[in-house]
């Protein structure tokens, strides 16, 4: 009896909060390397169901009839939906696997938002003297509601541009950045009416939940398939500081320190993304690929050069001949399902003793780091991934470099046309190396609507056809060698 | 000290932890950090654990059911396909003999 009165103590839960998110802090320090990291994943897990134990051991979780019930249908429910989707998703959709999972959780701090809004606040300063209602922070929880719904609505659209439900390319309105800031003043004025005593479900549902679910309808709409990256990445911080603003209204630590965290790494890599594509996080929500850019004009104008075909035969001798070879993958590669045949191909200029490493580029795929995980998949050795700072001094040393489905992160323009639309964007220099091969479906611009000099260059020839198609007969051609 | 004083100074240090610990995390990672993260902030489905208990209608425990299932997908999904992804990152040098212990310490 007593131990069961002290485990249901106030003090025990914080013990195991702070447990819990001690335990969440040293797994993601974890995730810094790759020997260590699916370790850390597991003792963030632990961590996770830690937190969970403590809130469903709370004095009182289970009052009223029915709640143990409703509590382990929704527990249930999720875990029925989650494990098969984690299981079966393929690693070239993960981009839109982490885009739905992050919208749930907006989802989740929206409707929480929403049960709360309907028991009225206690003020933030008077926490009701005993038990009642958790609540104080009328702000936060608006706040939650507001970033909790955009980041839902905005997810599900990413998650459908991604999956081809809706068309990848940007739609938009005219005004659009205009109408989104203004339903953004519209939200934050009803949060402020509301804060202020005004008290009306109405208002909450149509002002704050309604408002924000078309302001994150419209911010990714319009924006293109090339800045994916960075709209996840920002969705994955707003869900977090969401998640963070929900923990400061029940006053809970570990929702606290876990949102936070979270709004942090997201906040990271969303910035780490948008340099790494020389774009500003503002200037892509503020309108789709292209918006900021201006017309896709071949600055250059002296890019009209004529382009070198090669063949599949030519290629596996002059890889098999070359002492070191770099394969710089992009998406078009993972698109054509081609890394387990790159993988064939590595294997067999390895055997002829051709050093092969691969020059992974911080946009190449759909998400960040999305590239590494894609080779890894196919068996690929995480040793020979390198990042782009340290593979583009080794270029220069590079016999042959084969590019395969990437195109502006290898525009050379990005160096040297101050003109060009990219002009500034951090590229992997494979026209450093001694001779390139560029694997292309067709002639066909990348993204960003932007020639490539590269194509055109004296160095370089291009294998035109299917990427998968034309490495494996590359592959056979070394074999036969 | 006031209790929301006390849970800002602990937002503002989670904010210091978290640019701490995920600017050292390399661009190898950074899917499956997203993912992870994204499991993290699945974290909310204690809200949804904590309002249950005290909510009435069936307005309300709908929505906190629903609030509790999407959570639960958020925090199981993330890890686990966080660990799926993880556990392809293999190297090319043979395993230290620290791994093979830990590894059969696993198996065990």
């Amino acid at each position: 009896m007593i131990a069961g009165i002290f485990l249901q103590s106030t003090d025990f839960i914080d013990a195991a909060y702070i447990v819990a998110f001690g335990l969440m802090i040293y797994g993601m320090s974890g995730l810094t390397g790759p020997r260590t990291a699916v370790r850390g994943n597991k003792i963030a897990a632990v961590g996770m169901a830690v937190a969970v134990a403590a809130t469903l051991l709370r004095h009182g979780e289970f009052h009223g009839s029915g709640t143990v019930v409703l509590i382990v249908v929704g527990l249930l429910i999720g875990t029925a939906v989650g494990v098969p989707a984690a299981r079966n998703v393929k690693m070239t959709a993960m981009p839109q696997m982490v885009a739905l999972f992050n919208g749930v959780g907006g989802g989740a701090v929206a409707l929480i938002a929403w049960v709360e809004y309907r028991h009225g606040f206690v003020p933030a300063h008077h926490p009701p003297a005993t038990g009642g209602w958790p609540l104080r922070a009328e702000g936060f929880e608006l706040f939650g509601a507001i970033i909790g719904s955009i980041s839902f609505w905005g997810s599900n659209i990413a998650f459908g541009k991604l999956q081809e439900i809706l068309p990848g390319r940007p739609i938009k309105l005219p005004g659009q950045a205009v109408i989104n800031v203004a339903l953004l003043v519209v939200a934050v004025a009803v949060a402020v009416v509301l804060a202020s005593g005004t008290h009306s479900e109405l208002l909450f549902i149509v002002g704050i939940l309604g408002v924000s679910a078309v302001l994150g309808n419209m911010v990714v709409l319009p924006i293109g398939g090339a800045d994916m990256p960075v709209v996840i990445s920002l969705l994955n911080a707003f869900t977090g500081l969401s998640a963070a603003a929900t923990g400061l209204a029940l006053s809970n630590p570990v929702m606290i320190v876990a949102g936070m965290i979270v709004g942090a790494s997201g906040t990271i890599l969303t910035d780490q993304m948008a340099k790494a594509m020389n774009r500003s996080v503002p200037a892509i929500v503020a309108g789709g690929f292209g918006g900021a850019v201006g017309a896709p004009v071949s600055s250059a104008g002296e890019t009209e050069g004529t382009v070198r075909s090669t063949s599949a035969q030519d290629v596996a001798i002059q890889l098999s001949y070359a002492r070191h070879v770099v394969i710089a993958p992009g998406y078009g590669l993972a698109v054509a399902q081609a890394q387990h045949a790159v993988r064939e191909l590595e294997r067999a200029l390895e055997a002829k003793g051709v050093e092969v490493k691969y020059a992974i580029h911080p946009v190449a795929g759909r998400m960040p780091g999305h590239m590494n995980v894609l080779l890894a998949e196919a068996d690929v050795p995480y040793d020979l991934l390198r990042e782009m700072d340290d593979i583009n001094p080794e270029f220069p040393r590079t016999d042959v470099t084969l590019v395969i489905g990437a195109n502006d992160v290898t525009n050379p323009a990005a160096r040297n046309e101050p003109g060009s639309p990219i002009y500034g964007m951090p590229i992997l220099e494979v026209d450093r190396s001694s001779a390139v091969i560029v694997l292309k479906r067709s002639m066909a611009s990348g993204f960003a609507g932007i020639d490539n000099p590269l194509f055109y260059d004296d160095k370089t020839s291009l294998l035109f056809g299917d990427a998968k198609a034309s490495v494996s007969e590359v592959t056979a051609e070394v074999q036969a060698l | 000290m006031d209790r929301l004083v006390v849970d800002i100074a602990i937002l503002v240090l989670a904010g210091f932890v978290g640019f701490a610990v995920i600017s050292r995390v390399p661009n190898t990672l950074h899917t499956p950090l997203m993912s992870g993260t994204n499991a993290i902030h699945g974290i909310v489905v204690l809200g949804g654990l904590l309002l249950l208990s005290e909510s009435s209608g069936v307005l309300e425990k709908v929505l906190l059911v629903i609030a509790v299932a999407f959570g639960t997908i958020n925090v199981i999904g993330g890890f686990l396909v966080t660990d799926r992804m993880l556990g392809m990152f293999k190297s090319k040098e043979p395993p230290t003999p620290e791994e093979t212990a830990a590894a059969e310490e696993e198996a065990t």
